[in-house]
């Protein structure tokens, strides 16, 4: 495993270099790993990387690129929008010459273009969204405040909003209301049911579990197989 | 087998906090949740609301959201129990 970059295309014109993990041998098959998208990212990272590591003993190239405005980027996030994520992953693509994608739960609603693949645990991004806006509801209440899901979205449309310390665009917001995953030819979803055990995005602390990241990548694997 | 509303809320329980499986079986009414355990920040109860939701078949509303349904075991159960029978 070694940490690289690839030129990131940004909004404005320019291009940045954005960190990105790699299992680079030089091998046919060379997946793109979409990462999960802002607090879930979090919570699976070590699990995404535990599978990269399970794909690279299997025999497969894999690449974890670093979302703009997320993870190791220094870009700010609330000038960042869900469609400057999908360019950047069909950077990334093009860069390392992926020839497969994994999407990771938000990050398939953020894929690059026509690439085969996998979608793990898909999930819509209005769902997200209510789970970062719950969370601040619920630590506002805890600090007497009393907001709601309405007024908060209100106005975050107009001005932006930070959201489990994730500061959002108002077009994040607006975008994120009404992605939903798109199912595409050659792009097989995998199901938590078919992977088993409990969902680590839903855990309170970030966790690991090798017998989950074993499923997912026998998954993957399995389907590779000629 | 269809699990039991008791059954699944345990289980969603036992996912967000970690827990081993049989551990939310000592759950009872008056087990202490949201306040009481430091692990269950309200991050990871806004997580478990969407859960429950995709679980029960259910919508909440953010207004119904408080303090005394989360209070314990016993109150979420009852909510859920509630929500489900007016689905």
């Amino acid at each position: 495993m070694t940490p690289t970059t690839y030129p990131c295309p940004l909004p404005g014109g320019s291009i940045s270099d954005e960190y990105a993990l790699a299992f680079d041998q030089g091998r046919t098959t060379r997946i793109l790993i979409v990462p999960a998208l802002l607090d879930e990212a979090n919570k699976l990272r070590r699990f995404t990387v535990e599978v990269m590591r399970r794909l690279d003993g299997a025999g497969y190239d894999c690449f974890l690129p670093d979302l703009p405005g997320c993870n190791e980027s220094l870009q700010d996030l609330s000038l960042i929008e869900p469609e400057d994520w999908a360019t950047a992953m069909h950077a990334a693509a093009r860069h390392f010459r992926a020839t497969r994608v994994l999407a990771i739960r938000g990050g398939g609603l953020v894929l690059p273009p026509a690439l085969p693949g996998w979608h793990y645990a898909p999930v819509k991004g209005a769902s997200l969204l209510r789970t970062l806006l719950r969370a601040r509801i619920l630590s506002a209440r805890e600090a007497g405040r009393e907001e709601s899901a309405e007024t908060l979205i209100a106005y975050g449309l107009e001005n932006g909003i930070e959201l489990a310390g994730y500061r959002l665009s108002g077009e994040m917001l607006r975008q994120l209301q009404t992605l939903a995953p798109v199912p595409r030819p050659g792009l097989s979803v995998i199901d938590q049911d078919a992977i088993e055990g409990a969902p680590l995005w839903l855990r309170a602390e970030p966790d690991h579990d090798p017998a989950q990241a074993d499923a997912l990548a026998a998954a993957i694997s399995m389907s590779l197989a000629p | 087998m269809t699990l039991s509303i008791e059954a699944k809320l345990r289980r969603v329980l036992s996912d967000v906090l970690g827990l081993k499986p049989g551990q939310a079986d000592a759950f009872d009414a008056d087990t202490g949740l949201f306040g009481h355990l430091p692990e269950l920040d309200s991050m990871a109860v806004a997580g478990l609301l969407t859960e429950l939701e995709d679980r029960f078949d259910i919508v909440i509303d953010e207004d119904e959201i408080d303090g005394e349904m989360l209070e314990s075991f016993g109150s979420l159960l009852a909510f859920v129990k509630a929500k489900r029978e007016a689905a």
